[in-house]
Parts: C-alpha cells; structure tokens; sequence
C-alpha cells in the first residue's frame, strides 16, 4: 500500500453508514442505529453469521474468543463499537510490530 | 460403551451440508468424530466449513460450556470407522448411493453398532434390507443447521431393536437433543408435509402469482412460520430437494411432489442455495 492510495477512514460515522446501507439492501428495509436487528425479527441467525464474515472483510479484523456472542451483532450501533475496539487494538499491535521493524 | 463422550468414537459419512453440520454438532458436544466422504476436495472444505460452523454455534449461545471440544479426523477409507461406537450416514438422497454406503459400512463396524441415517424420505425399512443387521438400523432426521435446532426426528423402522433405540436415546441425550418418535414412511412426519409445500411454494413464484418474498412474507408473517418455505428451499439445498421429492413421488405417486420446473432449472443453472450463494434469494457470497 501507498500513501497516496485513499483509504477511507475507520470512525464511527463511516462504520455505522456502511452498515446501514448494507443491511438496507440485504434485508430491504431501512433500519436504525439503536434497532434490536433480531427481536424484531429482521435478522436470522443465518445471517447474523453473515454479518461477522462481512464485518472481518471489510475492516480486516478477527472477531474471536469472547468477542464472538450476539450481543456484539444485535443493532448497528453495537457492531459499530466492536468494529472500532477491534480496529483500533489491530491499529495498534500493527504500530508496535512497525516500530519494531524500525529499531532494527 | 461409556458414559462419556470421549469414549465414544462417531463415524460420520458424507461432508456435504448436513454431514459438516452434525459433525459441528458432535464436536461441541465433546466427540471425536472420523468424517468420510469419497473426495478429498470436499473434505478439505468440510474442514473450513465446520470450523464457521463452530463459530457459528459459539455466536449463537449454543455450544455447551466447559465442555472439550471432540476431535475430528477425515477419512476417505471406510476402513477407518471399524472401531465406531455409532455411525451417521449423511450421504446424497439417492437410494442407489445410500444403498451401497450402508451396505459397506455395516459389514466394517462390529455387531451391535448403532447404525442412524440423516435420510431426508428413504423409508428406514427399505434401507434395512441393504445392512447386514437391520436391527441396528434406525433413522436420525437432524435439522439444518443441526447445533442451533435442538429437535429432532426419529424414525423406528419396523426391524429397528430396542436396544438400538435405547443407544440412539442416550446418544442424542448426550448431543443435547430432543427427540420425538414417528414410525416408518416416506418422508416421515416432517419432509412429508414440508417438500409438497416448497414445491407449491415455488409453483406459485413460477406462475407468477407472488414473488418469493411475498410467499415467504405470507406464511411467517400470517402463519407464524419462523422461516418461509423458500427460504428453507434455499437452506437445505435445491438439489437435496429435488432428490428428496423425486424419493417422496417415486414412493407415493403424490403429484404435489413432482419437482416443479422452477426448482429443476434453478438446479441445472448450479443455483442451489446458500451453499452456492443463489437460489431463491441472493446471498451476496457462498454462505
């Protein structure tokens, strides 16, 4: 990768939008931040599945051990937060291992 | 043969959908599995396949905790499930596969052991006459995805013994299923009345009279169906389904059961579900 390649940014605002308008297409309803995607029964456990593969993807995460419970994938505002703790700890551990490189 | 499931030694035949699944399944529950299939293709991705599926059930609440994992050993040689405790036979719905699996199997597997079959509508008396001990034999219907649906269907052929509904009761208490009992017929109780009505479902979609979602819509949201029947069509599997109702009208002439065109197109195209990413619905990815 090259600095000049645009990446998007990884926020909160880019991680919630991308997930609305995926589940929009896929579940052809709009829905919102704070909705229970699985009470209300927009969500099978099918797809929640689905929804973990799409998000380790796009955001180049492991979503593992602990992480890995429904909680984590019930309304988008949650996916969100996961998305950013796992994002920001990859950023991180990625920063550690550069910084090693340099020291060389 | 033990209480515990590491003294148990399950032999499961067939990689495909619902071989990876009672394999998850097994595993989670803490026993070692040895999976046969006749490519090593379709064991190496029922190898991923399974661990999603581990995933899956660890998502969804449902593997039991604390409990180690069972091993899994893949297998294309018979001859590796000669120590078996229990064998599953989740082979393709075609008699003339079953027949020659099960033949094989139970002349490997010592007298007295567990024979089930995950059979979608093969009668258990038919597929008794291709075992050497009939009396070993009895049929298991696992649900998809099996380690979420704690349900099951059993199916008491008329040679199946007692002793061996007893150790299928012990294995699946042990699985963490439920089981309730039906005697034997083509379909059962479950495929049955579920097959005629996806093949209806799917006339209807080819006749133009709604669309898959509104089918679907109909009956979860009118009929309380949790999953509507095009939405199961694509989660078994359309070629798995078409096997199965060519079983159900071969045995039973029910003309409800002739596999619609929609469904023999969507077959042909290689459209066969989430397995391939497409059926009735689109599922963006192999899923």
């Amino acid at each position: 990768m090259t600095a000049e390649q645009a990446v998007a940014p990884v926020t909160a605002e880019t991680i919630e939008d991308a997930l609305l308008s995926f589940l929009a297409e896929r579940v052809k309803t709009s829905v919102t931040p704070d909705q229970d995607l699985f009470s209300s029964g927009l969500v099978s456990s099918m797809f929640a599945m689905q929804l973990v593969v799409h998000l380790e993807e796009a955001y180049d995460i492991a979503i593992i051990g602990p992480e890995l419970k429904l909680d984590n994938f019930r309304t988008v505002q949650a996916m969100t937060g996961l998305v950013l703790r796992l994002h920001d700890a990859s950023a991180d551990a990625s920063a550690d291992a550069s910084d090693a490189v340099g020291d060389v | 043969m033990g209480t515990d499931q590491a003294d148990h030694r399950l032999a499961i035949l067939g990689g495909g959908v619902m071989g990876t699944n009672i394999t998850t399944l097994a595993i989670s529950h803490g026993f070692p599995v040895v999976l046969v299939d006749v490519s090593e293709a379709v064991l190496a991705r029922a190898r991923e396949t399974i661990a999603q599926k581990l995933r899956h059930a660890q998502l969804m609440g449902t593997l039991p905790p604390d409990r180690p994992r069972g091993g899994l050993v893949t297998s294309m040689s018979l001859d590796d499930v000669a120590d078996a405790t229990a064998v599953i036979e989740a082979v393709t719905e075609r008699a003339e596969t079953k027949a020659k699996v099960l033949a094989e199997v139970s002349a490997v597997v010592r007298p007295g052991t567990t024979l089930i079959s995950n059979t979608s509508c093969i009668p258990i008396d038919e597929m008794a006459t291709w075992v050497v001990r009939g009396a070993d034999l009895v049929g298991v219907h696992f649900m998809n995805p099996s380690y979420l649906i704690k349900m099951v269907e059993v199916i008491r052929g008329s040679r199946t013994s007692e002793t061996t509904m007893e150790a299928v009761t012990d294995l699946l208490t042990s699985l963490g299923r439920q089981a309730l009992v039906v005697r034997d017929a083509p379909g059962f109780v479950i495929n049955r009345l579920l097959h005629p009505l996806i093949n209806s479902a799917a006339m209807l979609v080819d006749e133009g009279v709604a669309s898959a979602e509104v089918v679907d819509g109909l009956l979860e949201g009118c009929l309380g169906h949790s999953t509507g029947p095009l939405r199961t069509a694509d989660l078994i599997g359309l070629d798995n389904l078409v096997d199965s109702l060519n079983v159900l009208y071969e045995r039973r002439g029910d003309e409800s059961c002739r596999p619609c065109e929609l469904l023999l197109g969507k077959v042909r195209e290689g459209n066969l579900g989430r397995k391939t990413g497409r059926g009735f619905y689109d599922y963006g990815r192999v899923a």
